[in-house]
């Protein structure tokens, strides 16, 4: 036996996994409430507690691996030129770094604007704008009213290379942290996210994670490596692509329904399956992720009542639900008391409303669209976004579709719908719930052991 | 260098121009940024500002470029690209019509040069030249 211990210390909770590398197979999992305001080292040391305790065969661990999302997570502003480009290139950039975006800005920022940014609570700024050879001069006055506002946090510069030295120039002798790195759109409509997302990671490893308490946990556990939603798409990535003669699964989609916000990761190409249908847009990346901010089973309840009117409410509820639900008192109470846990019969049925509700807001944002355009020589299609028509695998994950007895009921609001024909969603997909709720471990045993990792995602899913 | 926007307008799919001007213009020392086909007027404007494009080429071959480009010039103005220059060529218009009345037309639309059917990309790389420099 060679156990390997991975650990998510998450905003709620601190989850812990525990893998025989030998074995390969899942010794046990184990999780107790995250404590960031004393120690994040308590809920570690009582959920290790608990796991060894169930768990007596374990005598020593091999090995420790971590990634983080507590304190809210990874949380950045975006910044770039023209809405559908550099600015779409740069929100991208972060989402797939595992961050949320919370501020956005495009062209020229104005004081206001920059005032704004710096009194946001994020944790870093991705700067973009302009290909290469192409606009610089508005990147370079967005740097310059970073520079006039003093901006706080790291900052990352991913635009117009020929704007690197003038921003060096501003930049440079201010205290301001800020990193140079790769063009996140060097060509039009062309993505390079990699650098970029590295060194988000590198700063999150460095500094993120020091100023949100949980460094002091890094001398007993080793490296946080990651933020936990990066964890979750390099989880995805291997289960879709599969690793040497272990295959993968294909094109899938991995969704996460928490308390604030609802996550997609979709891993595929989502090219048009019909010839006529002509693609547009911004480059799609192959693992990409979406986050719905106002879509959450808690914190962003109250939103729910401006997306969703309560007729339309209604018809997410059981047609043999008899209960008489009061939509928006029933918000409220879960938005102002976050920890609540449905009782009744009637609770439980309101949460799996929301739960769906949110499954299929966040899917008709995040799959591509049809848009039928009137030409003179027709109607003509264009395909804005994936194509996922045909993907094989929806996994679901996160709280409330772990806990569900009936998860694989919520998650068929992912499937085609007759009144949303234009939305590219998957007609077909087999369902899968992360029971064991292991994917982001998966995605931090996949830094070092691939194999196993992919092996007990294909074991444990189901 | 400069930067130029090439592309061919509205629902057209005749690639093959598009191409050679693409090769023409970059052999000649512009930064060409491709479209492609099928470009709408917010294709064209959005890759000019993001490229800091000083002339923008538009392609119409299939008959319907004036419908195509009405309030080009006007989007452009509003995206604050009324310096780009504005050019239009291939078929533009259908069948064989009065080239001085459709040049008119198209300048009176705010293109700055119109370029009559059997034009070739090379006829233009002068006023290209006078207009933007290389
Ligand atoms: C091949 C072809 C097609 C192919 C295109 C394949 C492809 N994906 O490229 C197919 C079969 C798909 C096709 C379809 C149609 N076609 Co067609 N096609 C042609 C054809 C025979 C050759 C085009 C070509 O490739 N020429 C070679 C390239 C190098 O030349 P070019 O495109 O003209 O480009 C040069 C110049 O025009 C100039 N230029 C172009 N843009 C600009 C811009 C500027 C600023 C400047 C300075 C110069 C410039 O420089 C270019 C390079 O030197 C022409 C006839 C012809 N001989 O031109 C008809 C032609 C263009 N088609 C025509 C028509 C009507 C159609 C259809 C509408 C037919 C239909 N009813 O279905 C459809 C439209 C489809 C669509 N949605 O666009 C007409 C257009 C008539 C008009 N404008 O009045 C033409 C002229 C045939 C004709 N005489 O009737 N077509």
């Amino acid at each position: 036996m060679k156990p390997y211990l991975l650990v998510d210390f998450g905003s709620t909770y601190t989850k812990l996994t525990c893998v025989d590398l030998e074995g390969e197979y899942i010794i046990g999992t184990s999780k107790a409430p995250t404590t960031v305001e004393t120690n994040v080292l308590d809920g570690y040391d009582r959920a290790l507690e608990w796991l060894m305790k169930d768990h007596p065969e374990i005598d020593e661990i091999s090995g420790i691996s971590a990634c983080s999302s507590a304190a809210g997570g990874l949380k950045m502003a975006a910044i770039g030129l023209v809405e559908e480009l550099t600015v779409e290139a740069a929100k991208r950039t972060c989402l797939g770094a595992g961050a949320i975006v919370t501020e956005v800005f495009s062209h020229h920022m104005n004081k206001r604007e920059a005032k704004r940014l710096k009194e946001a609570n994020i944790d870093i700024v991705l700067l973009a704008g302009g290909t290469d050879g192409g606009n610089k001069e508005c990147i370079v006055h967005n740097a310059q009213k970073l520079k006039d506002v003093d901006i706080q946090v790291p900052v990352i510069i991913a635009g117009n290379k020929d704007a690197q030295d003038d921003i060096d120039e501003i930049l440079e002798n201010t205290g301001i942290e800020y990193y140079i790195v790769n063009n996140v759109m060097p060509k039009l409509k062309i993505l390079n996210v990699k650098e970029a997302k590295h060194v988000i990671r590198k700063i999150f490893i460095d500094k993120i994670i020091e100023a949100k308490g949980i460094k002091k946990a890094e001398a007993k556990i080793g490296e946080i490596i990651m933020p936990t939603p990066e964890a979750v798409l390099l989880a995805a990535e291997l289960l879709s692509n599969g690793y040497e003669d272990e295959e993968g699964y294909g094109e899938l989609m991995i969704v996460d329904i928490g308390g604030a916000t609802t996550d997609v990761h979709t891993m595929g190409d989502g090219y048009p399956k019909r010839t006529e249908v002509v693609l547009k847009g911004l480059q799609e990346p192959f693992a990409k992720r979406t986050v719905e901010g106002d879509l959450g089973m808690r914190y962003s309840a109250n939103a729910l009542l401006s997306l969703v009117s309560n007729f339309e409410f209604k018809k997410y509820f059981e047609e043999d639900d008899d209960c008489e639900h009061d939509i928006q008192t029933s918000l409220h109470r879960r938005a102002e008391n976050v920890d609540f846990i449905p009782k009744t019969k009637s609770e439980e049925d309101f949460d799996e409303a929301i739960a769906k509700i949110c499954c299929d807001m966040s899917m008709s944002r995040h799959v591509g669209h049809v848009e039928v355009v009137h030409t003179p020589l027709g109607e003509m299609y264009y395909q804005t976004g994936k194509d996922l028509t045909d993907l094989k695998y929806v996994i679901g994950t996160g709280g409330v579709l772990i806990n569900h007895d009936d998860a694989k009921k919520i998650l068929k609001q992912v499937n085609k719908k007759s009144d949303k024909k234009l939305e590219l969603r998957p007609a077909n997909p087999s369902i899968l719930i992360d029971k064991s709720y292991i994917l982001a471990a998966m995605g931090i045993l996949s830094q070092k052991y691939p194999k196993i990792a992919l092996k007990l995602m294909k074991q444990y899913l189901m | 260098m400069k930067t130029v926007v090439i592309g061919v307008i509205g629902a057209d799919v005749h690639a093959v121009g598009n191409k050679i001007i693409d090769y023409v213009l970059t052999e000649k020392g512009y930064n060409v940024v491709n479209t492609g086909v099928l470009s709408s007027q917010e294709d064209f404007i959005s890759a000019a500002i993001e490229t800091d494009a000083k002339a923008i080429l538009v392609s119409s071959l299939y008959g319907h470029g004036e419908m195509d480009c009405v309030f080009f010039k006007e989007k452009c103005e509003e995206a604050g690209l009324g310096h780009v220059k504005l050019y239009v060529g291939g078929n533009i218009v259908v069948g064989k019509q009065d080239f001085n009345k459709v040049e008119k037309r198209f300048k009176k639309m705010g293109f700055d040069r119109v370029y009559a059917p059997g034009m070739k990309i090379e006829c233009a790389l002068d006023d290209l030249r006078e207009d933007i420099g290389i």
